[in-house]
């Protein structure tokens, strides 16, 4: 009676949340607690940021140097571990591989390059633009044009191709992945010093700039694993709300992101985090052509990849290792992208930060003609 | 005899299941149709598109864990 009981309410949580309320309730848990995050350590309107978060990972396994933006960020382990318990207890945990995955690395890559010419990828875009930084519009409007230009690839044909179960274990190389980043935060192992007295690694942890701003470990933990669990149940995603919006006049998801938009606005309001304006916005640019055109770039690799960066972190945490790698192609990504000056700063775009979205955009327009389902 | 139109989206990534299904029903206008998918997310927003074009939706799963999708109209 008991089990009958329990599994009873687990499938009703689960027949809400698969229901068109589940992204509006996802939306406004991560539209209240990413300004709290914010209040508790996180950088300003960055509660959550997938490709910050994983550009501060890279730079803390060393993958870049730049010294104010490494932290091995626990939301992120949180979204994929979160999605791995929704998916094992509903059945959902779905080894799969096999669609395109060096694609769908590159893709990472470019998505990356484009976002941290924003500053942020579309979660962080919204959150910005609830946080008052109009600088976020422009960066908003360039994804929706990014994803338009996706959809017309879509509806001339393109595609990854499809994926094919696989053995289990590779469902569990992404957890498992995740599992070691968190040990590596909590043990943080260092060689030693050079002789100017600087860390040599393995892991980097800034002190200062925004690396160093961050919510208490097991709070931000937590919040991750909460959300992961809610997005995997809802189908949170963030491209896919202006992609399926417009694609096929379905806005489920797209209230989601609206109810994100005003739990955020209003959370900010209430705990003084609201400061509208262009100028002096936190780890933000005033470039608006590049806010837009960065984030062309990543609409379009978001939607030629099947969905926003969170998104991709859920599938990997049920199983499915190509998005897997389109998380490893971002953080890779995000150590090119400081290494070789693309990554904008709040003084503006980086030297070479127009010419990776140009590549980035030739790339991905190659991609969208070429890539077709193989026959046979 | 009565030959159905099936619509494999097993394995694609999103949004294609949705949309070769909004695809295949805008062609057909009515009758029957077969849509196999193999992912929770495909099969609610296949089941979710077809009902709001009025297409009655059944559904059978398959033994190696994907699911058919019968709609009609």
């Amino acid at each position: 009676m008991k089990f009958i009981t329990k599994g009873a309410f687990i499938s009703s949580i689960s027949r809400f949340l698969t229901s068109r309320w589940g992204p509006i309730i996802t939306g406004i848990v991560v539209g209240v607690l990413a300004p709290v995050l914010v209040k508790l350590g996180n950088p300003g309107n960055m509660g959550v940021c997938v490709v910050c978060f994983n550009r501060d990972i890279a730079g803390a396994l060393g993958l870049h140097r730049a010294g104010v933006v490494q932290y091995i960020r626990p939301e992120i382990i949180g979204f994929v571990l979160g999605a791995l318990i929704a998916a094992l207890l509903f059945r959902e945990f779905k080894p799969r591989t096999g669609s395109a995955p060096l694609v769908r690395f590159l893709l990472g890559m470019f998505a990356t390059f484009g976002a941290l010419v924003f500053l942020g990828c579309p979660w962080r875009a919204y959150l910005r633009l609830a946080g008052g930084d109009w600088n976020a519009i422009f960066g908003i409007l360039g994804l929706i044009a990014g994803i338009g230009l996706g959809i017309a690839f879509l509806r001339s044909g393109y595609s990854l191709g499809r994926s094919r179960p696989a053995p289990k274990a590779v469902g569990w190389v992404m957890p498992a992945i995740m599992v070691t980043l968190l040990v590596l935060l909590i043990v943080a192992p260092q060689f030693g010093r050079d002789a100017g007295g600087n860390p040599i690694g393995p892991i980097f942890f800034s002190t200062t700039g925004p690396g160093s701003q961050h919510a208490p470990l097991l709070i931000a933990l937590v919040v991750g694993v909460f959300i992961g669990f809610l997005a995997q149940r809802s189908r949170f995603c963030t491209v896919g709300a202006v992609r399926d919006a417009i694609l096929l006049r379905d806005s489920r998801l797209l209230y989601g992101v609206l109810a994100l938009l005003v739990a955020a606005f209003v959370t900010n309001v209430i705990l003084g985090q609201f400061h509208p304006g262009f100028e002096k916005q936190p780890i933000a640019h005033t470039d608006g052509w590049w806010n837009f055109g960065g984030m062309v770039l990543a609409g379009l690799a978001f939607t030629l990849a099947g969905g926003c960066p969170g998104r991709q972190l859920f599938l990997a945490g049920e199983g499915d290792a190509d998005s897997g790698l389109f998380v490893i192609g971002m953080i890779v990504g995000a150590g090119f992208a400081h290494s070789y000056s693309t990554a904008s700063s709040a003084a503006g775009p980086g030297v070479f930060g127009p010419f990776a979205v140009i590549v980035g955009m030739i790339v991905c327009v190659v991609l969208g003609f070429t890539m077709r389902e193989s026959k046979g | 005899m009565n030959e159905i139109k099936t619509v494999d989206t097993r394995g694609l990534s999103c949004p294609q299941p949705a949309m070769l299904t909004r695809q295949a029903i805008q062609k057909l206008d009515n009758g029957t149709l077969e849509v196999l998918v193999d992912s929770g997310t495909a099969r609610e927003n296949v089941s979710r598109l077809a009902k709001n074009a009025g297409w009655a939706v059944t559904m059978e799963e398959q033994p190696e864990g994907s699911c058919r999708i019968v709609l009609k109209k």
